[in-house]
């Protein structure tokens, strides 16, 4: 990869300070896409801001009905915290399932939403369960988070913290997974609480987004076979050499169906 | 730009000045030249270079050698005792012969002994899935899964 100064600062102010530098800056969470993307030229940055030596971003901690989870908490964190696991055991379950073993391992949550990978897990959680992203500025709902492929309402510069995710009455992520890369072909997070019924999908288009029809079918019936009569439009979907536009919209409510009947 | 490091591996303390943009795995390898941690892939799919970093297991080739700062690494060097008997888990490898061109065995290794403490008398599905992040292209699965039951039995 190309040469970066490195900046490993101790506090926020400082990271956003630096943020403030001008030029390619890019933040450094986890890594596990980005050092990645740099070896293959795809992203080659000026200066890289190491997140990972400040305080206070890895808490998890579960109070008033609330999952509040720092953004630089590892995927492998979450998913064996008994308090998230209790309260929100898809959430756990998601965690678990992302990349492989090692990669939970350095993975973190705050890192996954802001790379907005169109085919990552966690999006597909925070929009199932209408989550808050708290950054250093402001706090910004799901709903209006994800804007493209790799694409946030993040400003130049903007850190995100935290993400508050509401404790529903069930929930359920079921990915199809593309087996050589693990990421999802095709993901549905479903859930039901205080904000509804919100069926999530990720892998399907350029980021992860709201299926309202499935939403509406599963608050008339919560069963598989209300998901499974949704016929989804092929429109906008990606296609692939793994699988076309027409398999994938073929395959979300199918995938809900399956996370309908598996929530709890 | 060059960045000062300082950590331990394998219980050494270990001081360097290295471009930023350094691996953990290249560190380990061409500055320290410890060289049984392989690079297969150096593209984070494999898992041969799979070490230790304060106890868990990640992928050396797929982090900066900068996050690693102040961490204590383990790598497949560090896991025989001092006087060269070899750890339980490269045993029962050896026992069950759990490997064929050997490649992939360092990280293999490395990711089997991180499940100490983490899986309870696992079923060779739960180990394959434990292993998610490792790959044997010789495809030799079967003695691996055999070994690593064996070693985590010897180490419980």
């Amino acid at each position: 990869m190309n040469a970066f100064e490195l900046h490993q600062p101790k506090d926020l102010a400082s990271a956003a300070t630096l943020a403030g530098g001008g030029g390619d800056l890019r933040f450094l969470a986890g890594g596990q896409s980005i050092l990645a993307s740099m070896k293959l030229g795809l992203a080659s940055p000026d200066a890289m801001i190491d997140l990972s030596l400040i305080p206070d971003m890895k808490a998890i901690t579960v109070a008033g009905g609330v999952v509040k989870i720092g953004a630089m908490a590892k995927h492998a964190d979450v998913a064996a915290n008994a308090d998230v696991k209790k309260a929100i055991p898809a959430l756990a379950d998601l965690a678990g399932g992302i990349g492989d073993r090692q990669v939970r391992n350095m993975g973190t949550i705050g890192g996954s939403l802001a790379n907005s990978d169109p085919a990552a897990c966690y999006p597909a959680a925070a929009l199932g369960l209408g989550a808050m992203i708290h950054t250093n500025k402001r706090n910004i709902a799901a709903d209006s988070f994800f804007l493209g492929l790799y694409e946030t309402a993040l400003d130049a510069g903007e850190i995100i913290t935290a993400v508050s995710f509401p404790v529903p009455e069930k929930a359920a992520y079921v990915k199809f997974k593309n087996s050589a890369s693990r990421f999802a072909l095709v993901g549905v997070f479903v859930s039901k609480g205080a904000q509804g019924v919100r069926v999530a999908v990720t892998g399907a288009a350029s980021c992860a987004f709201r299926a309202t029809a499935l939403e509406t079918a599963l608050a008339n019936s919560w069963t598989a076979a209300a998901c499974n009569a949704v016929k989804m439009s092929a429109d906008n979907l990606n296609g692939d050499l793994h699988a076309s536009a027409e398999y994938r919209a073929h395959l979300i409510p199918v995938i809900a169906g399956r996370a309908a009947a598996a929530a709890k | 730009m060059s960045v000062n490091i300082t950590m331990k591996v394998n219980g050494k303390s270990v001081t360097a000045a290295v471009e930023a943009s350094t691996t953990l795995v290249e560190f380990i390898r061409e500055h320290l030249r410890l060289t049984g941690t392989h690079v297969g892939c150096n593209t984070s799919q494999c898992g041969a270079c799979t070490v230790h970093v304060n106890g868990r297991a990640v992928k050396s080739c797929n982090m900066l050698v900068a996050q690693a700062q102040g961490a204590d690494v383990m790598t497949i060097e560090g896991l025989a005792a001092a006087n060269g008997d070899m750890h339980p888990m490269q045993a029962a490898f050896k026992e069950h012969h759990g490997l064929q061109c050997g490649f992939c065995t360092p990280g293999m290794v490395m990711s089997a002994c991180e499940l100490k403490g983490k899986v309870t008398n696992p079923s060779d599905q739960e180990i394959r899935a434990c292993l998610d992040g490792n790959i044997c292209r010789c495809t030799g699965y079967q003695n691996i899964v055999t070994s690593v039951k064996a070693g985590l039995a010897a180490m419980s």
